[in-house]
């Protein structure tokens, strides 16, 4: 799907995000006006701001921390010890706050949420979606885990440990989603195709190899 | 943890609450949101923003009314004007005078 967004185009909102009731969409367009006015900082770097956001994507970024996780035992071991650290040596950014990997095993399943607003590692996986910043997932995921998965079709056995990790300001959290069978011998490329956004939040698996 | 047993923090602290179901689809972001998503790290980048905790203070500031009505970046952009008016780098008049120079520019467009 291709975007243009200089021509009027709206996607119809989730009810947590309903249309803007004009007054505070208003209320952000005339502050940055303002802001770029006064000089506190210029249309160009808020341009640059924008484009550094969205720089960040889970394919170059998250997915390559899996990735490697997955091919290289010293680098999961690095990752267990210092995850920030492990992470800058890719050549990317943690961010600024700690930040910890959760790895998935057959017996423990991680999944990843903030109940108090929105806590992510965007520096990792780009924006949060939409979904994860709504009231049903950050109320809901705290007390029936199971039944929140099965909305993203992630069954859990119930012989498999669920643990919910709430993130914070200071924590955030990036799942490590069990390595899907039949990549023995996988490069580091093509095992990052099979890890999504939503497998590193924790709420399915990696894609499975037939996928890729 | 159920709703009722631990008392909520604030309007913002959704934790056990009875919800409907996740709506999983995806939500691409307008063009004011992304404007509204970068003023709050380049307030942090040019020290007009002490840091997060002033930025979230304001939105559970807002009262669980407004909190909850409100879109995700309408809160933001809430919590943004708060932090400059509180920063002395803009004034509410200043800010109300031009948000109806905007909504009229868009009228006659």
């Amino acid at each position: 799907m291709t975007h243009d967004h200089t021509t009027p185009h709206r996607h119809p909102n989730q009810p947590d995000h309903p249309e803007p009731s004009s007054s505070y969409e208003l209320l952000g367009v005339a502050l940055n006006e303002l802001l770029i006015e006064k000089g506190i900082y210029s249309a160009d770097e808020l341009r640059t701001q924008i484009e550094e956001i969205e720089s960040v994507n889970v394919d170059s970024h998250g997915a390559q921390i899996v990735a490697k996780a997955w091919l290289d035992e010293d680098f999961l071991t690095a990752l267990r010890a210092d995850a920030a650290d492990a992470i800058r040596s890719l050549g990317i950014d943690p961010g600024y706050t700690e930040i910890m990997a959760l790895e998935n095993t057959p017996e423990v399943h991680n999944v990843v949420v903030c109940t108090l607003c929105s806590c992510y590692p965007r520096w990792l996986l780009g924006r949060p979606p939409a979904w994860y910043k709504s009231k049903a997932y950050r109320a809901r995921v705290v007390r029936e885990p199971r039944a929140v998965l099965a909305e993203f079709g992630n069954d859990i056995a119930t012989d498999v440990q669920v643990r919910v990790h709430d993130s914070n300001a200071e924590l955030r959290y990036v799942v490590i989603p069990l390595r899907p069978k039949g990549t023995e011998g996988w490069t580091q490329a093509q095992l990052a195709r099979l890890v999504t956004r939503d497998s590193m939040i924790g709420v399915t698996q990696a894609k499975a190899a037939t996928a890729s | 943890m159920t709703s009722g047993e631990t008392p909520r923090i604030g309007p913002h602290d959704f934790a056990g609450l009875d919800a409907g179901p996740v709506d999983t689809s995806q939500h691409d972001l307008a063009q004011w949101e992304r404007v509204v998503d970068a003023i709050i790290y380049l307030l942090g980048k040019k020290g007009v923003m002490k840091d997060v905790a002033e930025f979230r203070r304001h939105i559970e500031d807002l009262g669980p009314d407004v909190y909850e009505r409100l879109s995700y970046y309408e809160r933001w952009a809430a919590s943004a004007a708060a932090t400059c008016v509180e920063a002395g780098v803009v004034t509410r008049e200043e800010l109300d005078a031009r948000a109806a120079e905007i909504a009229k520019r868009s009228e006659a467009s």
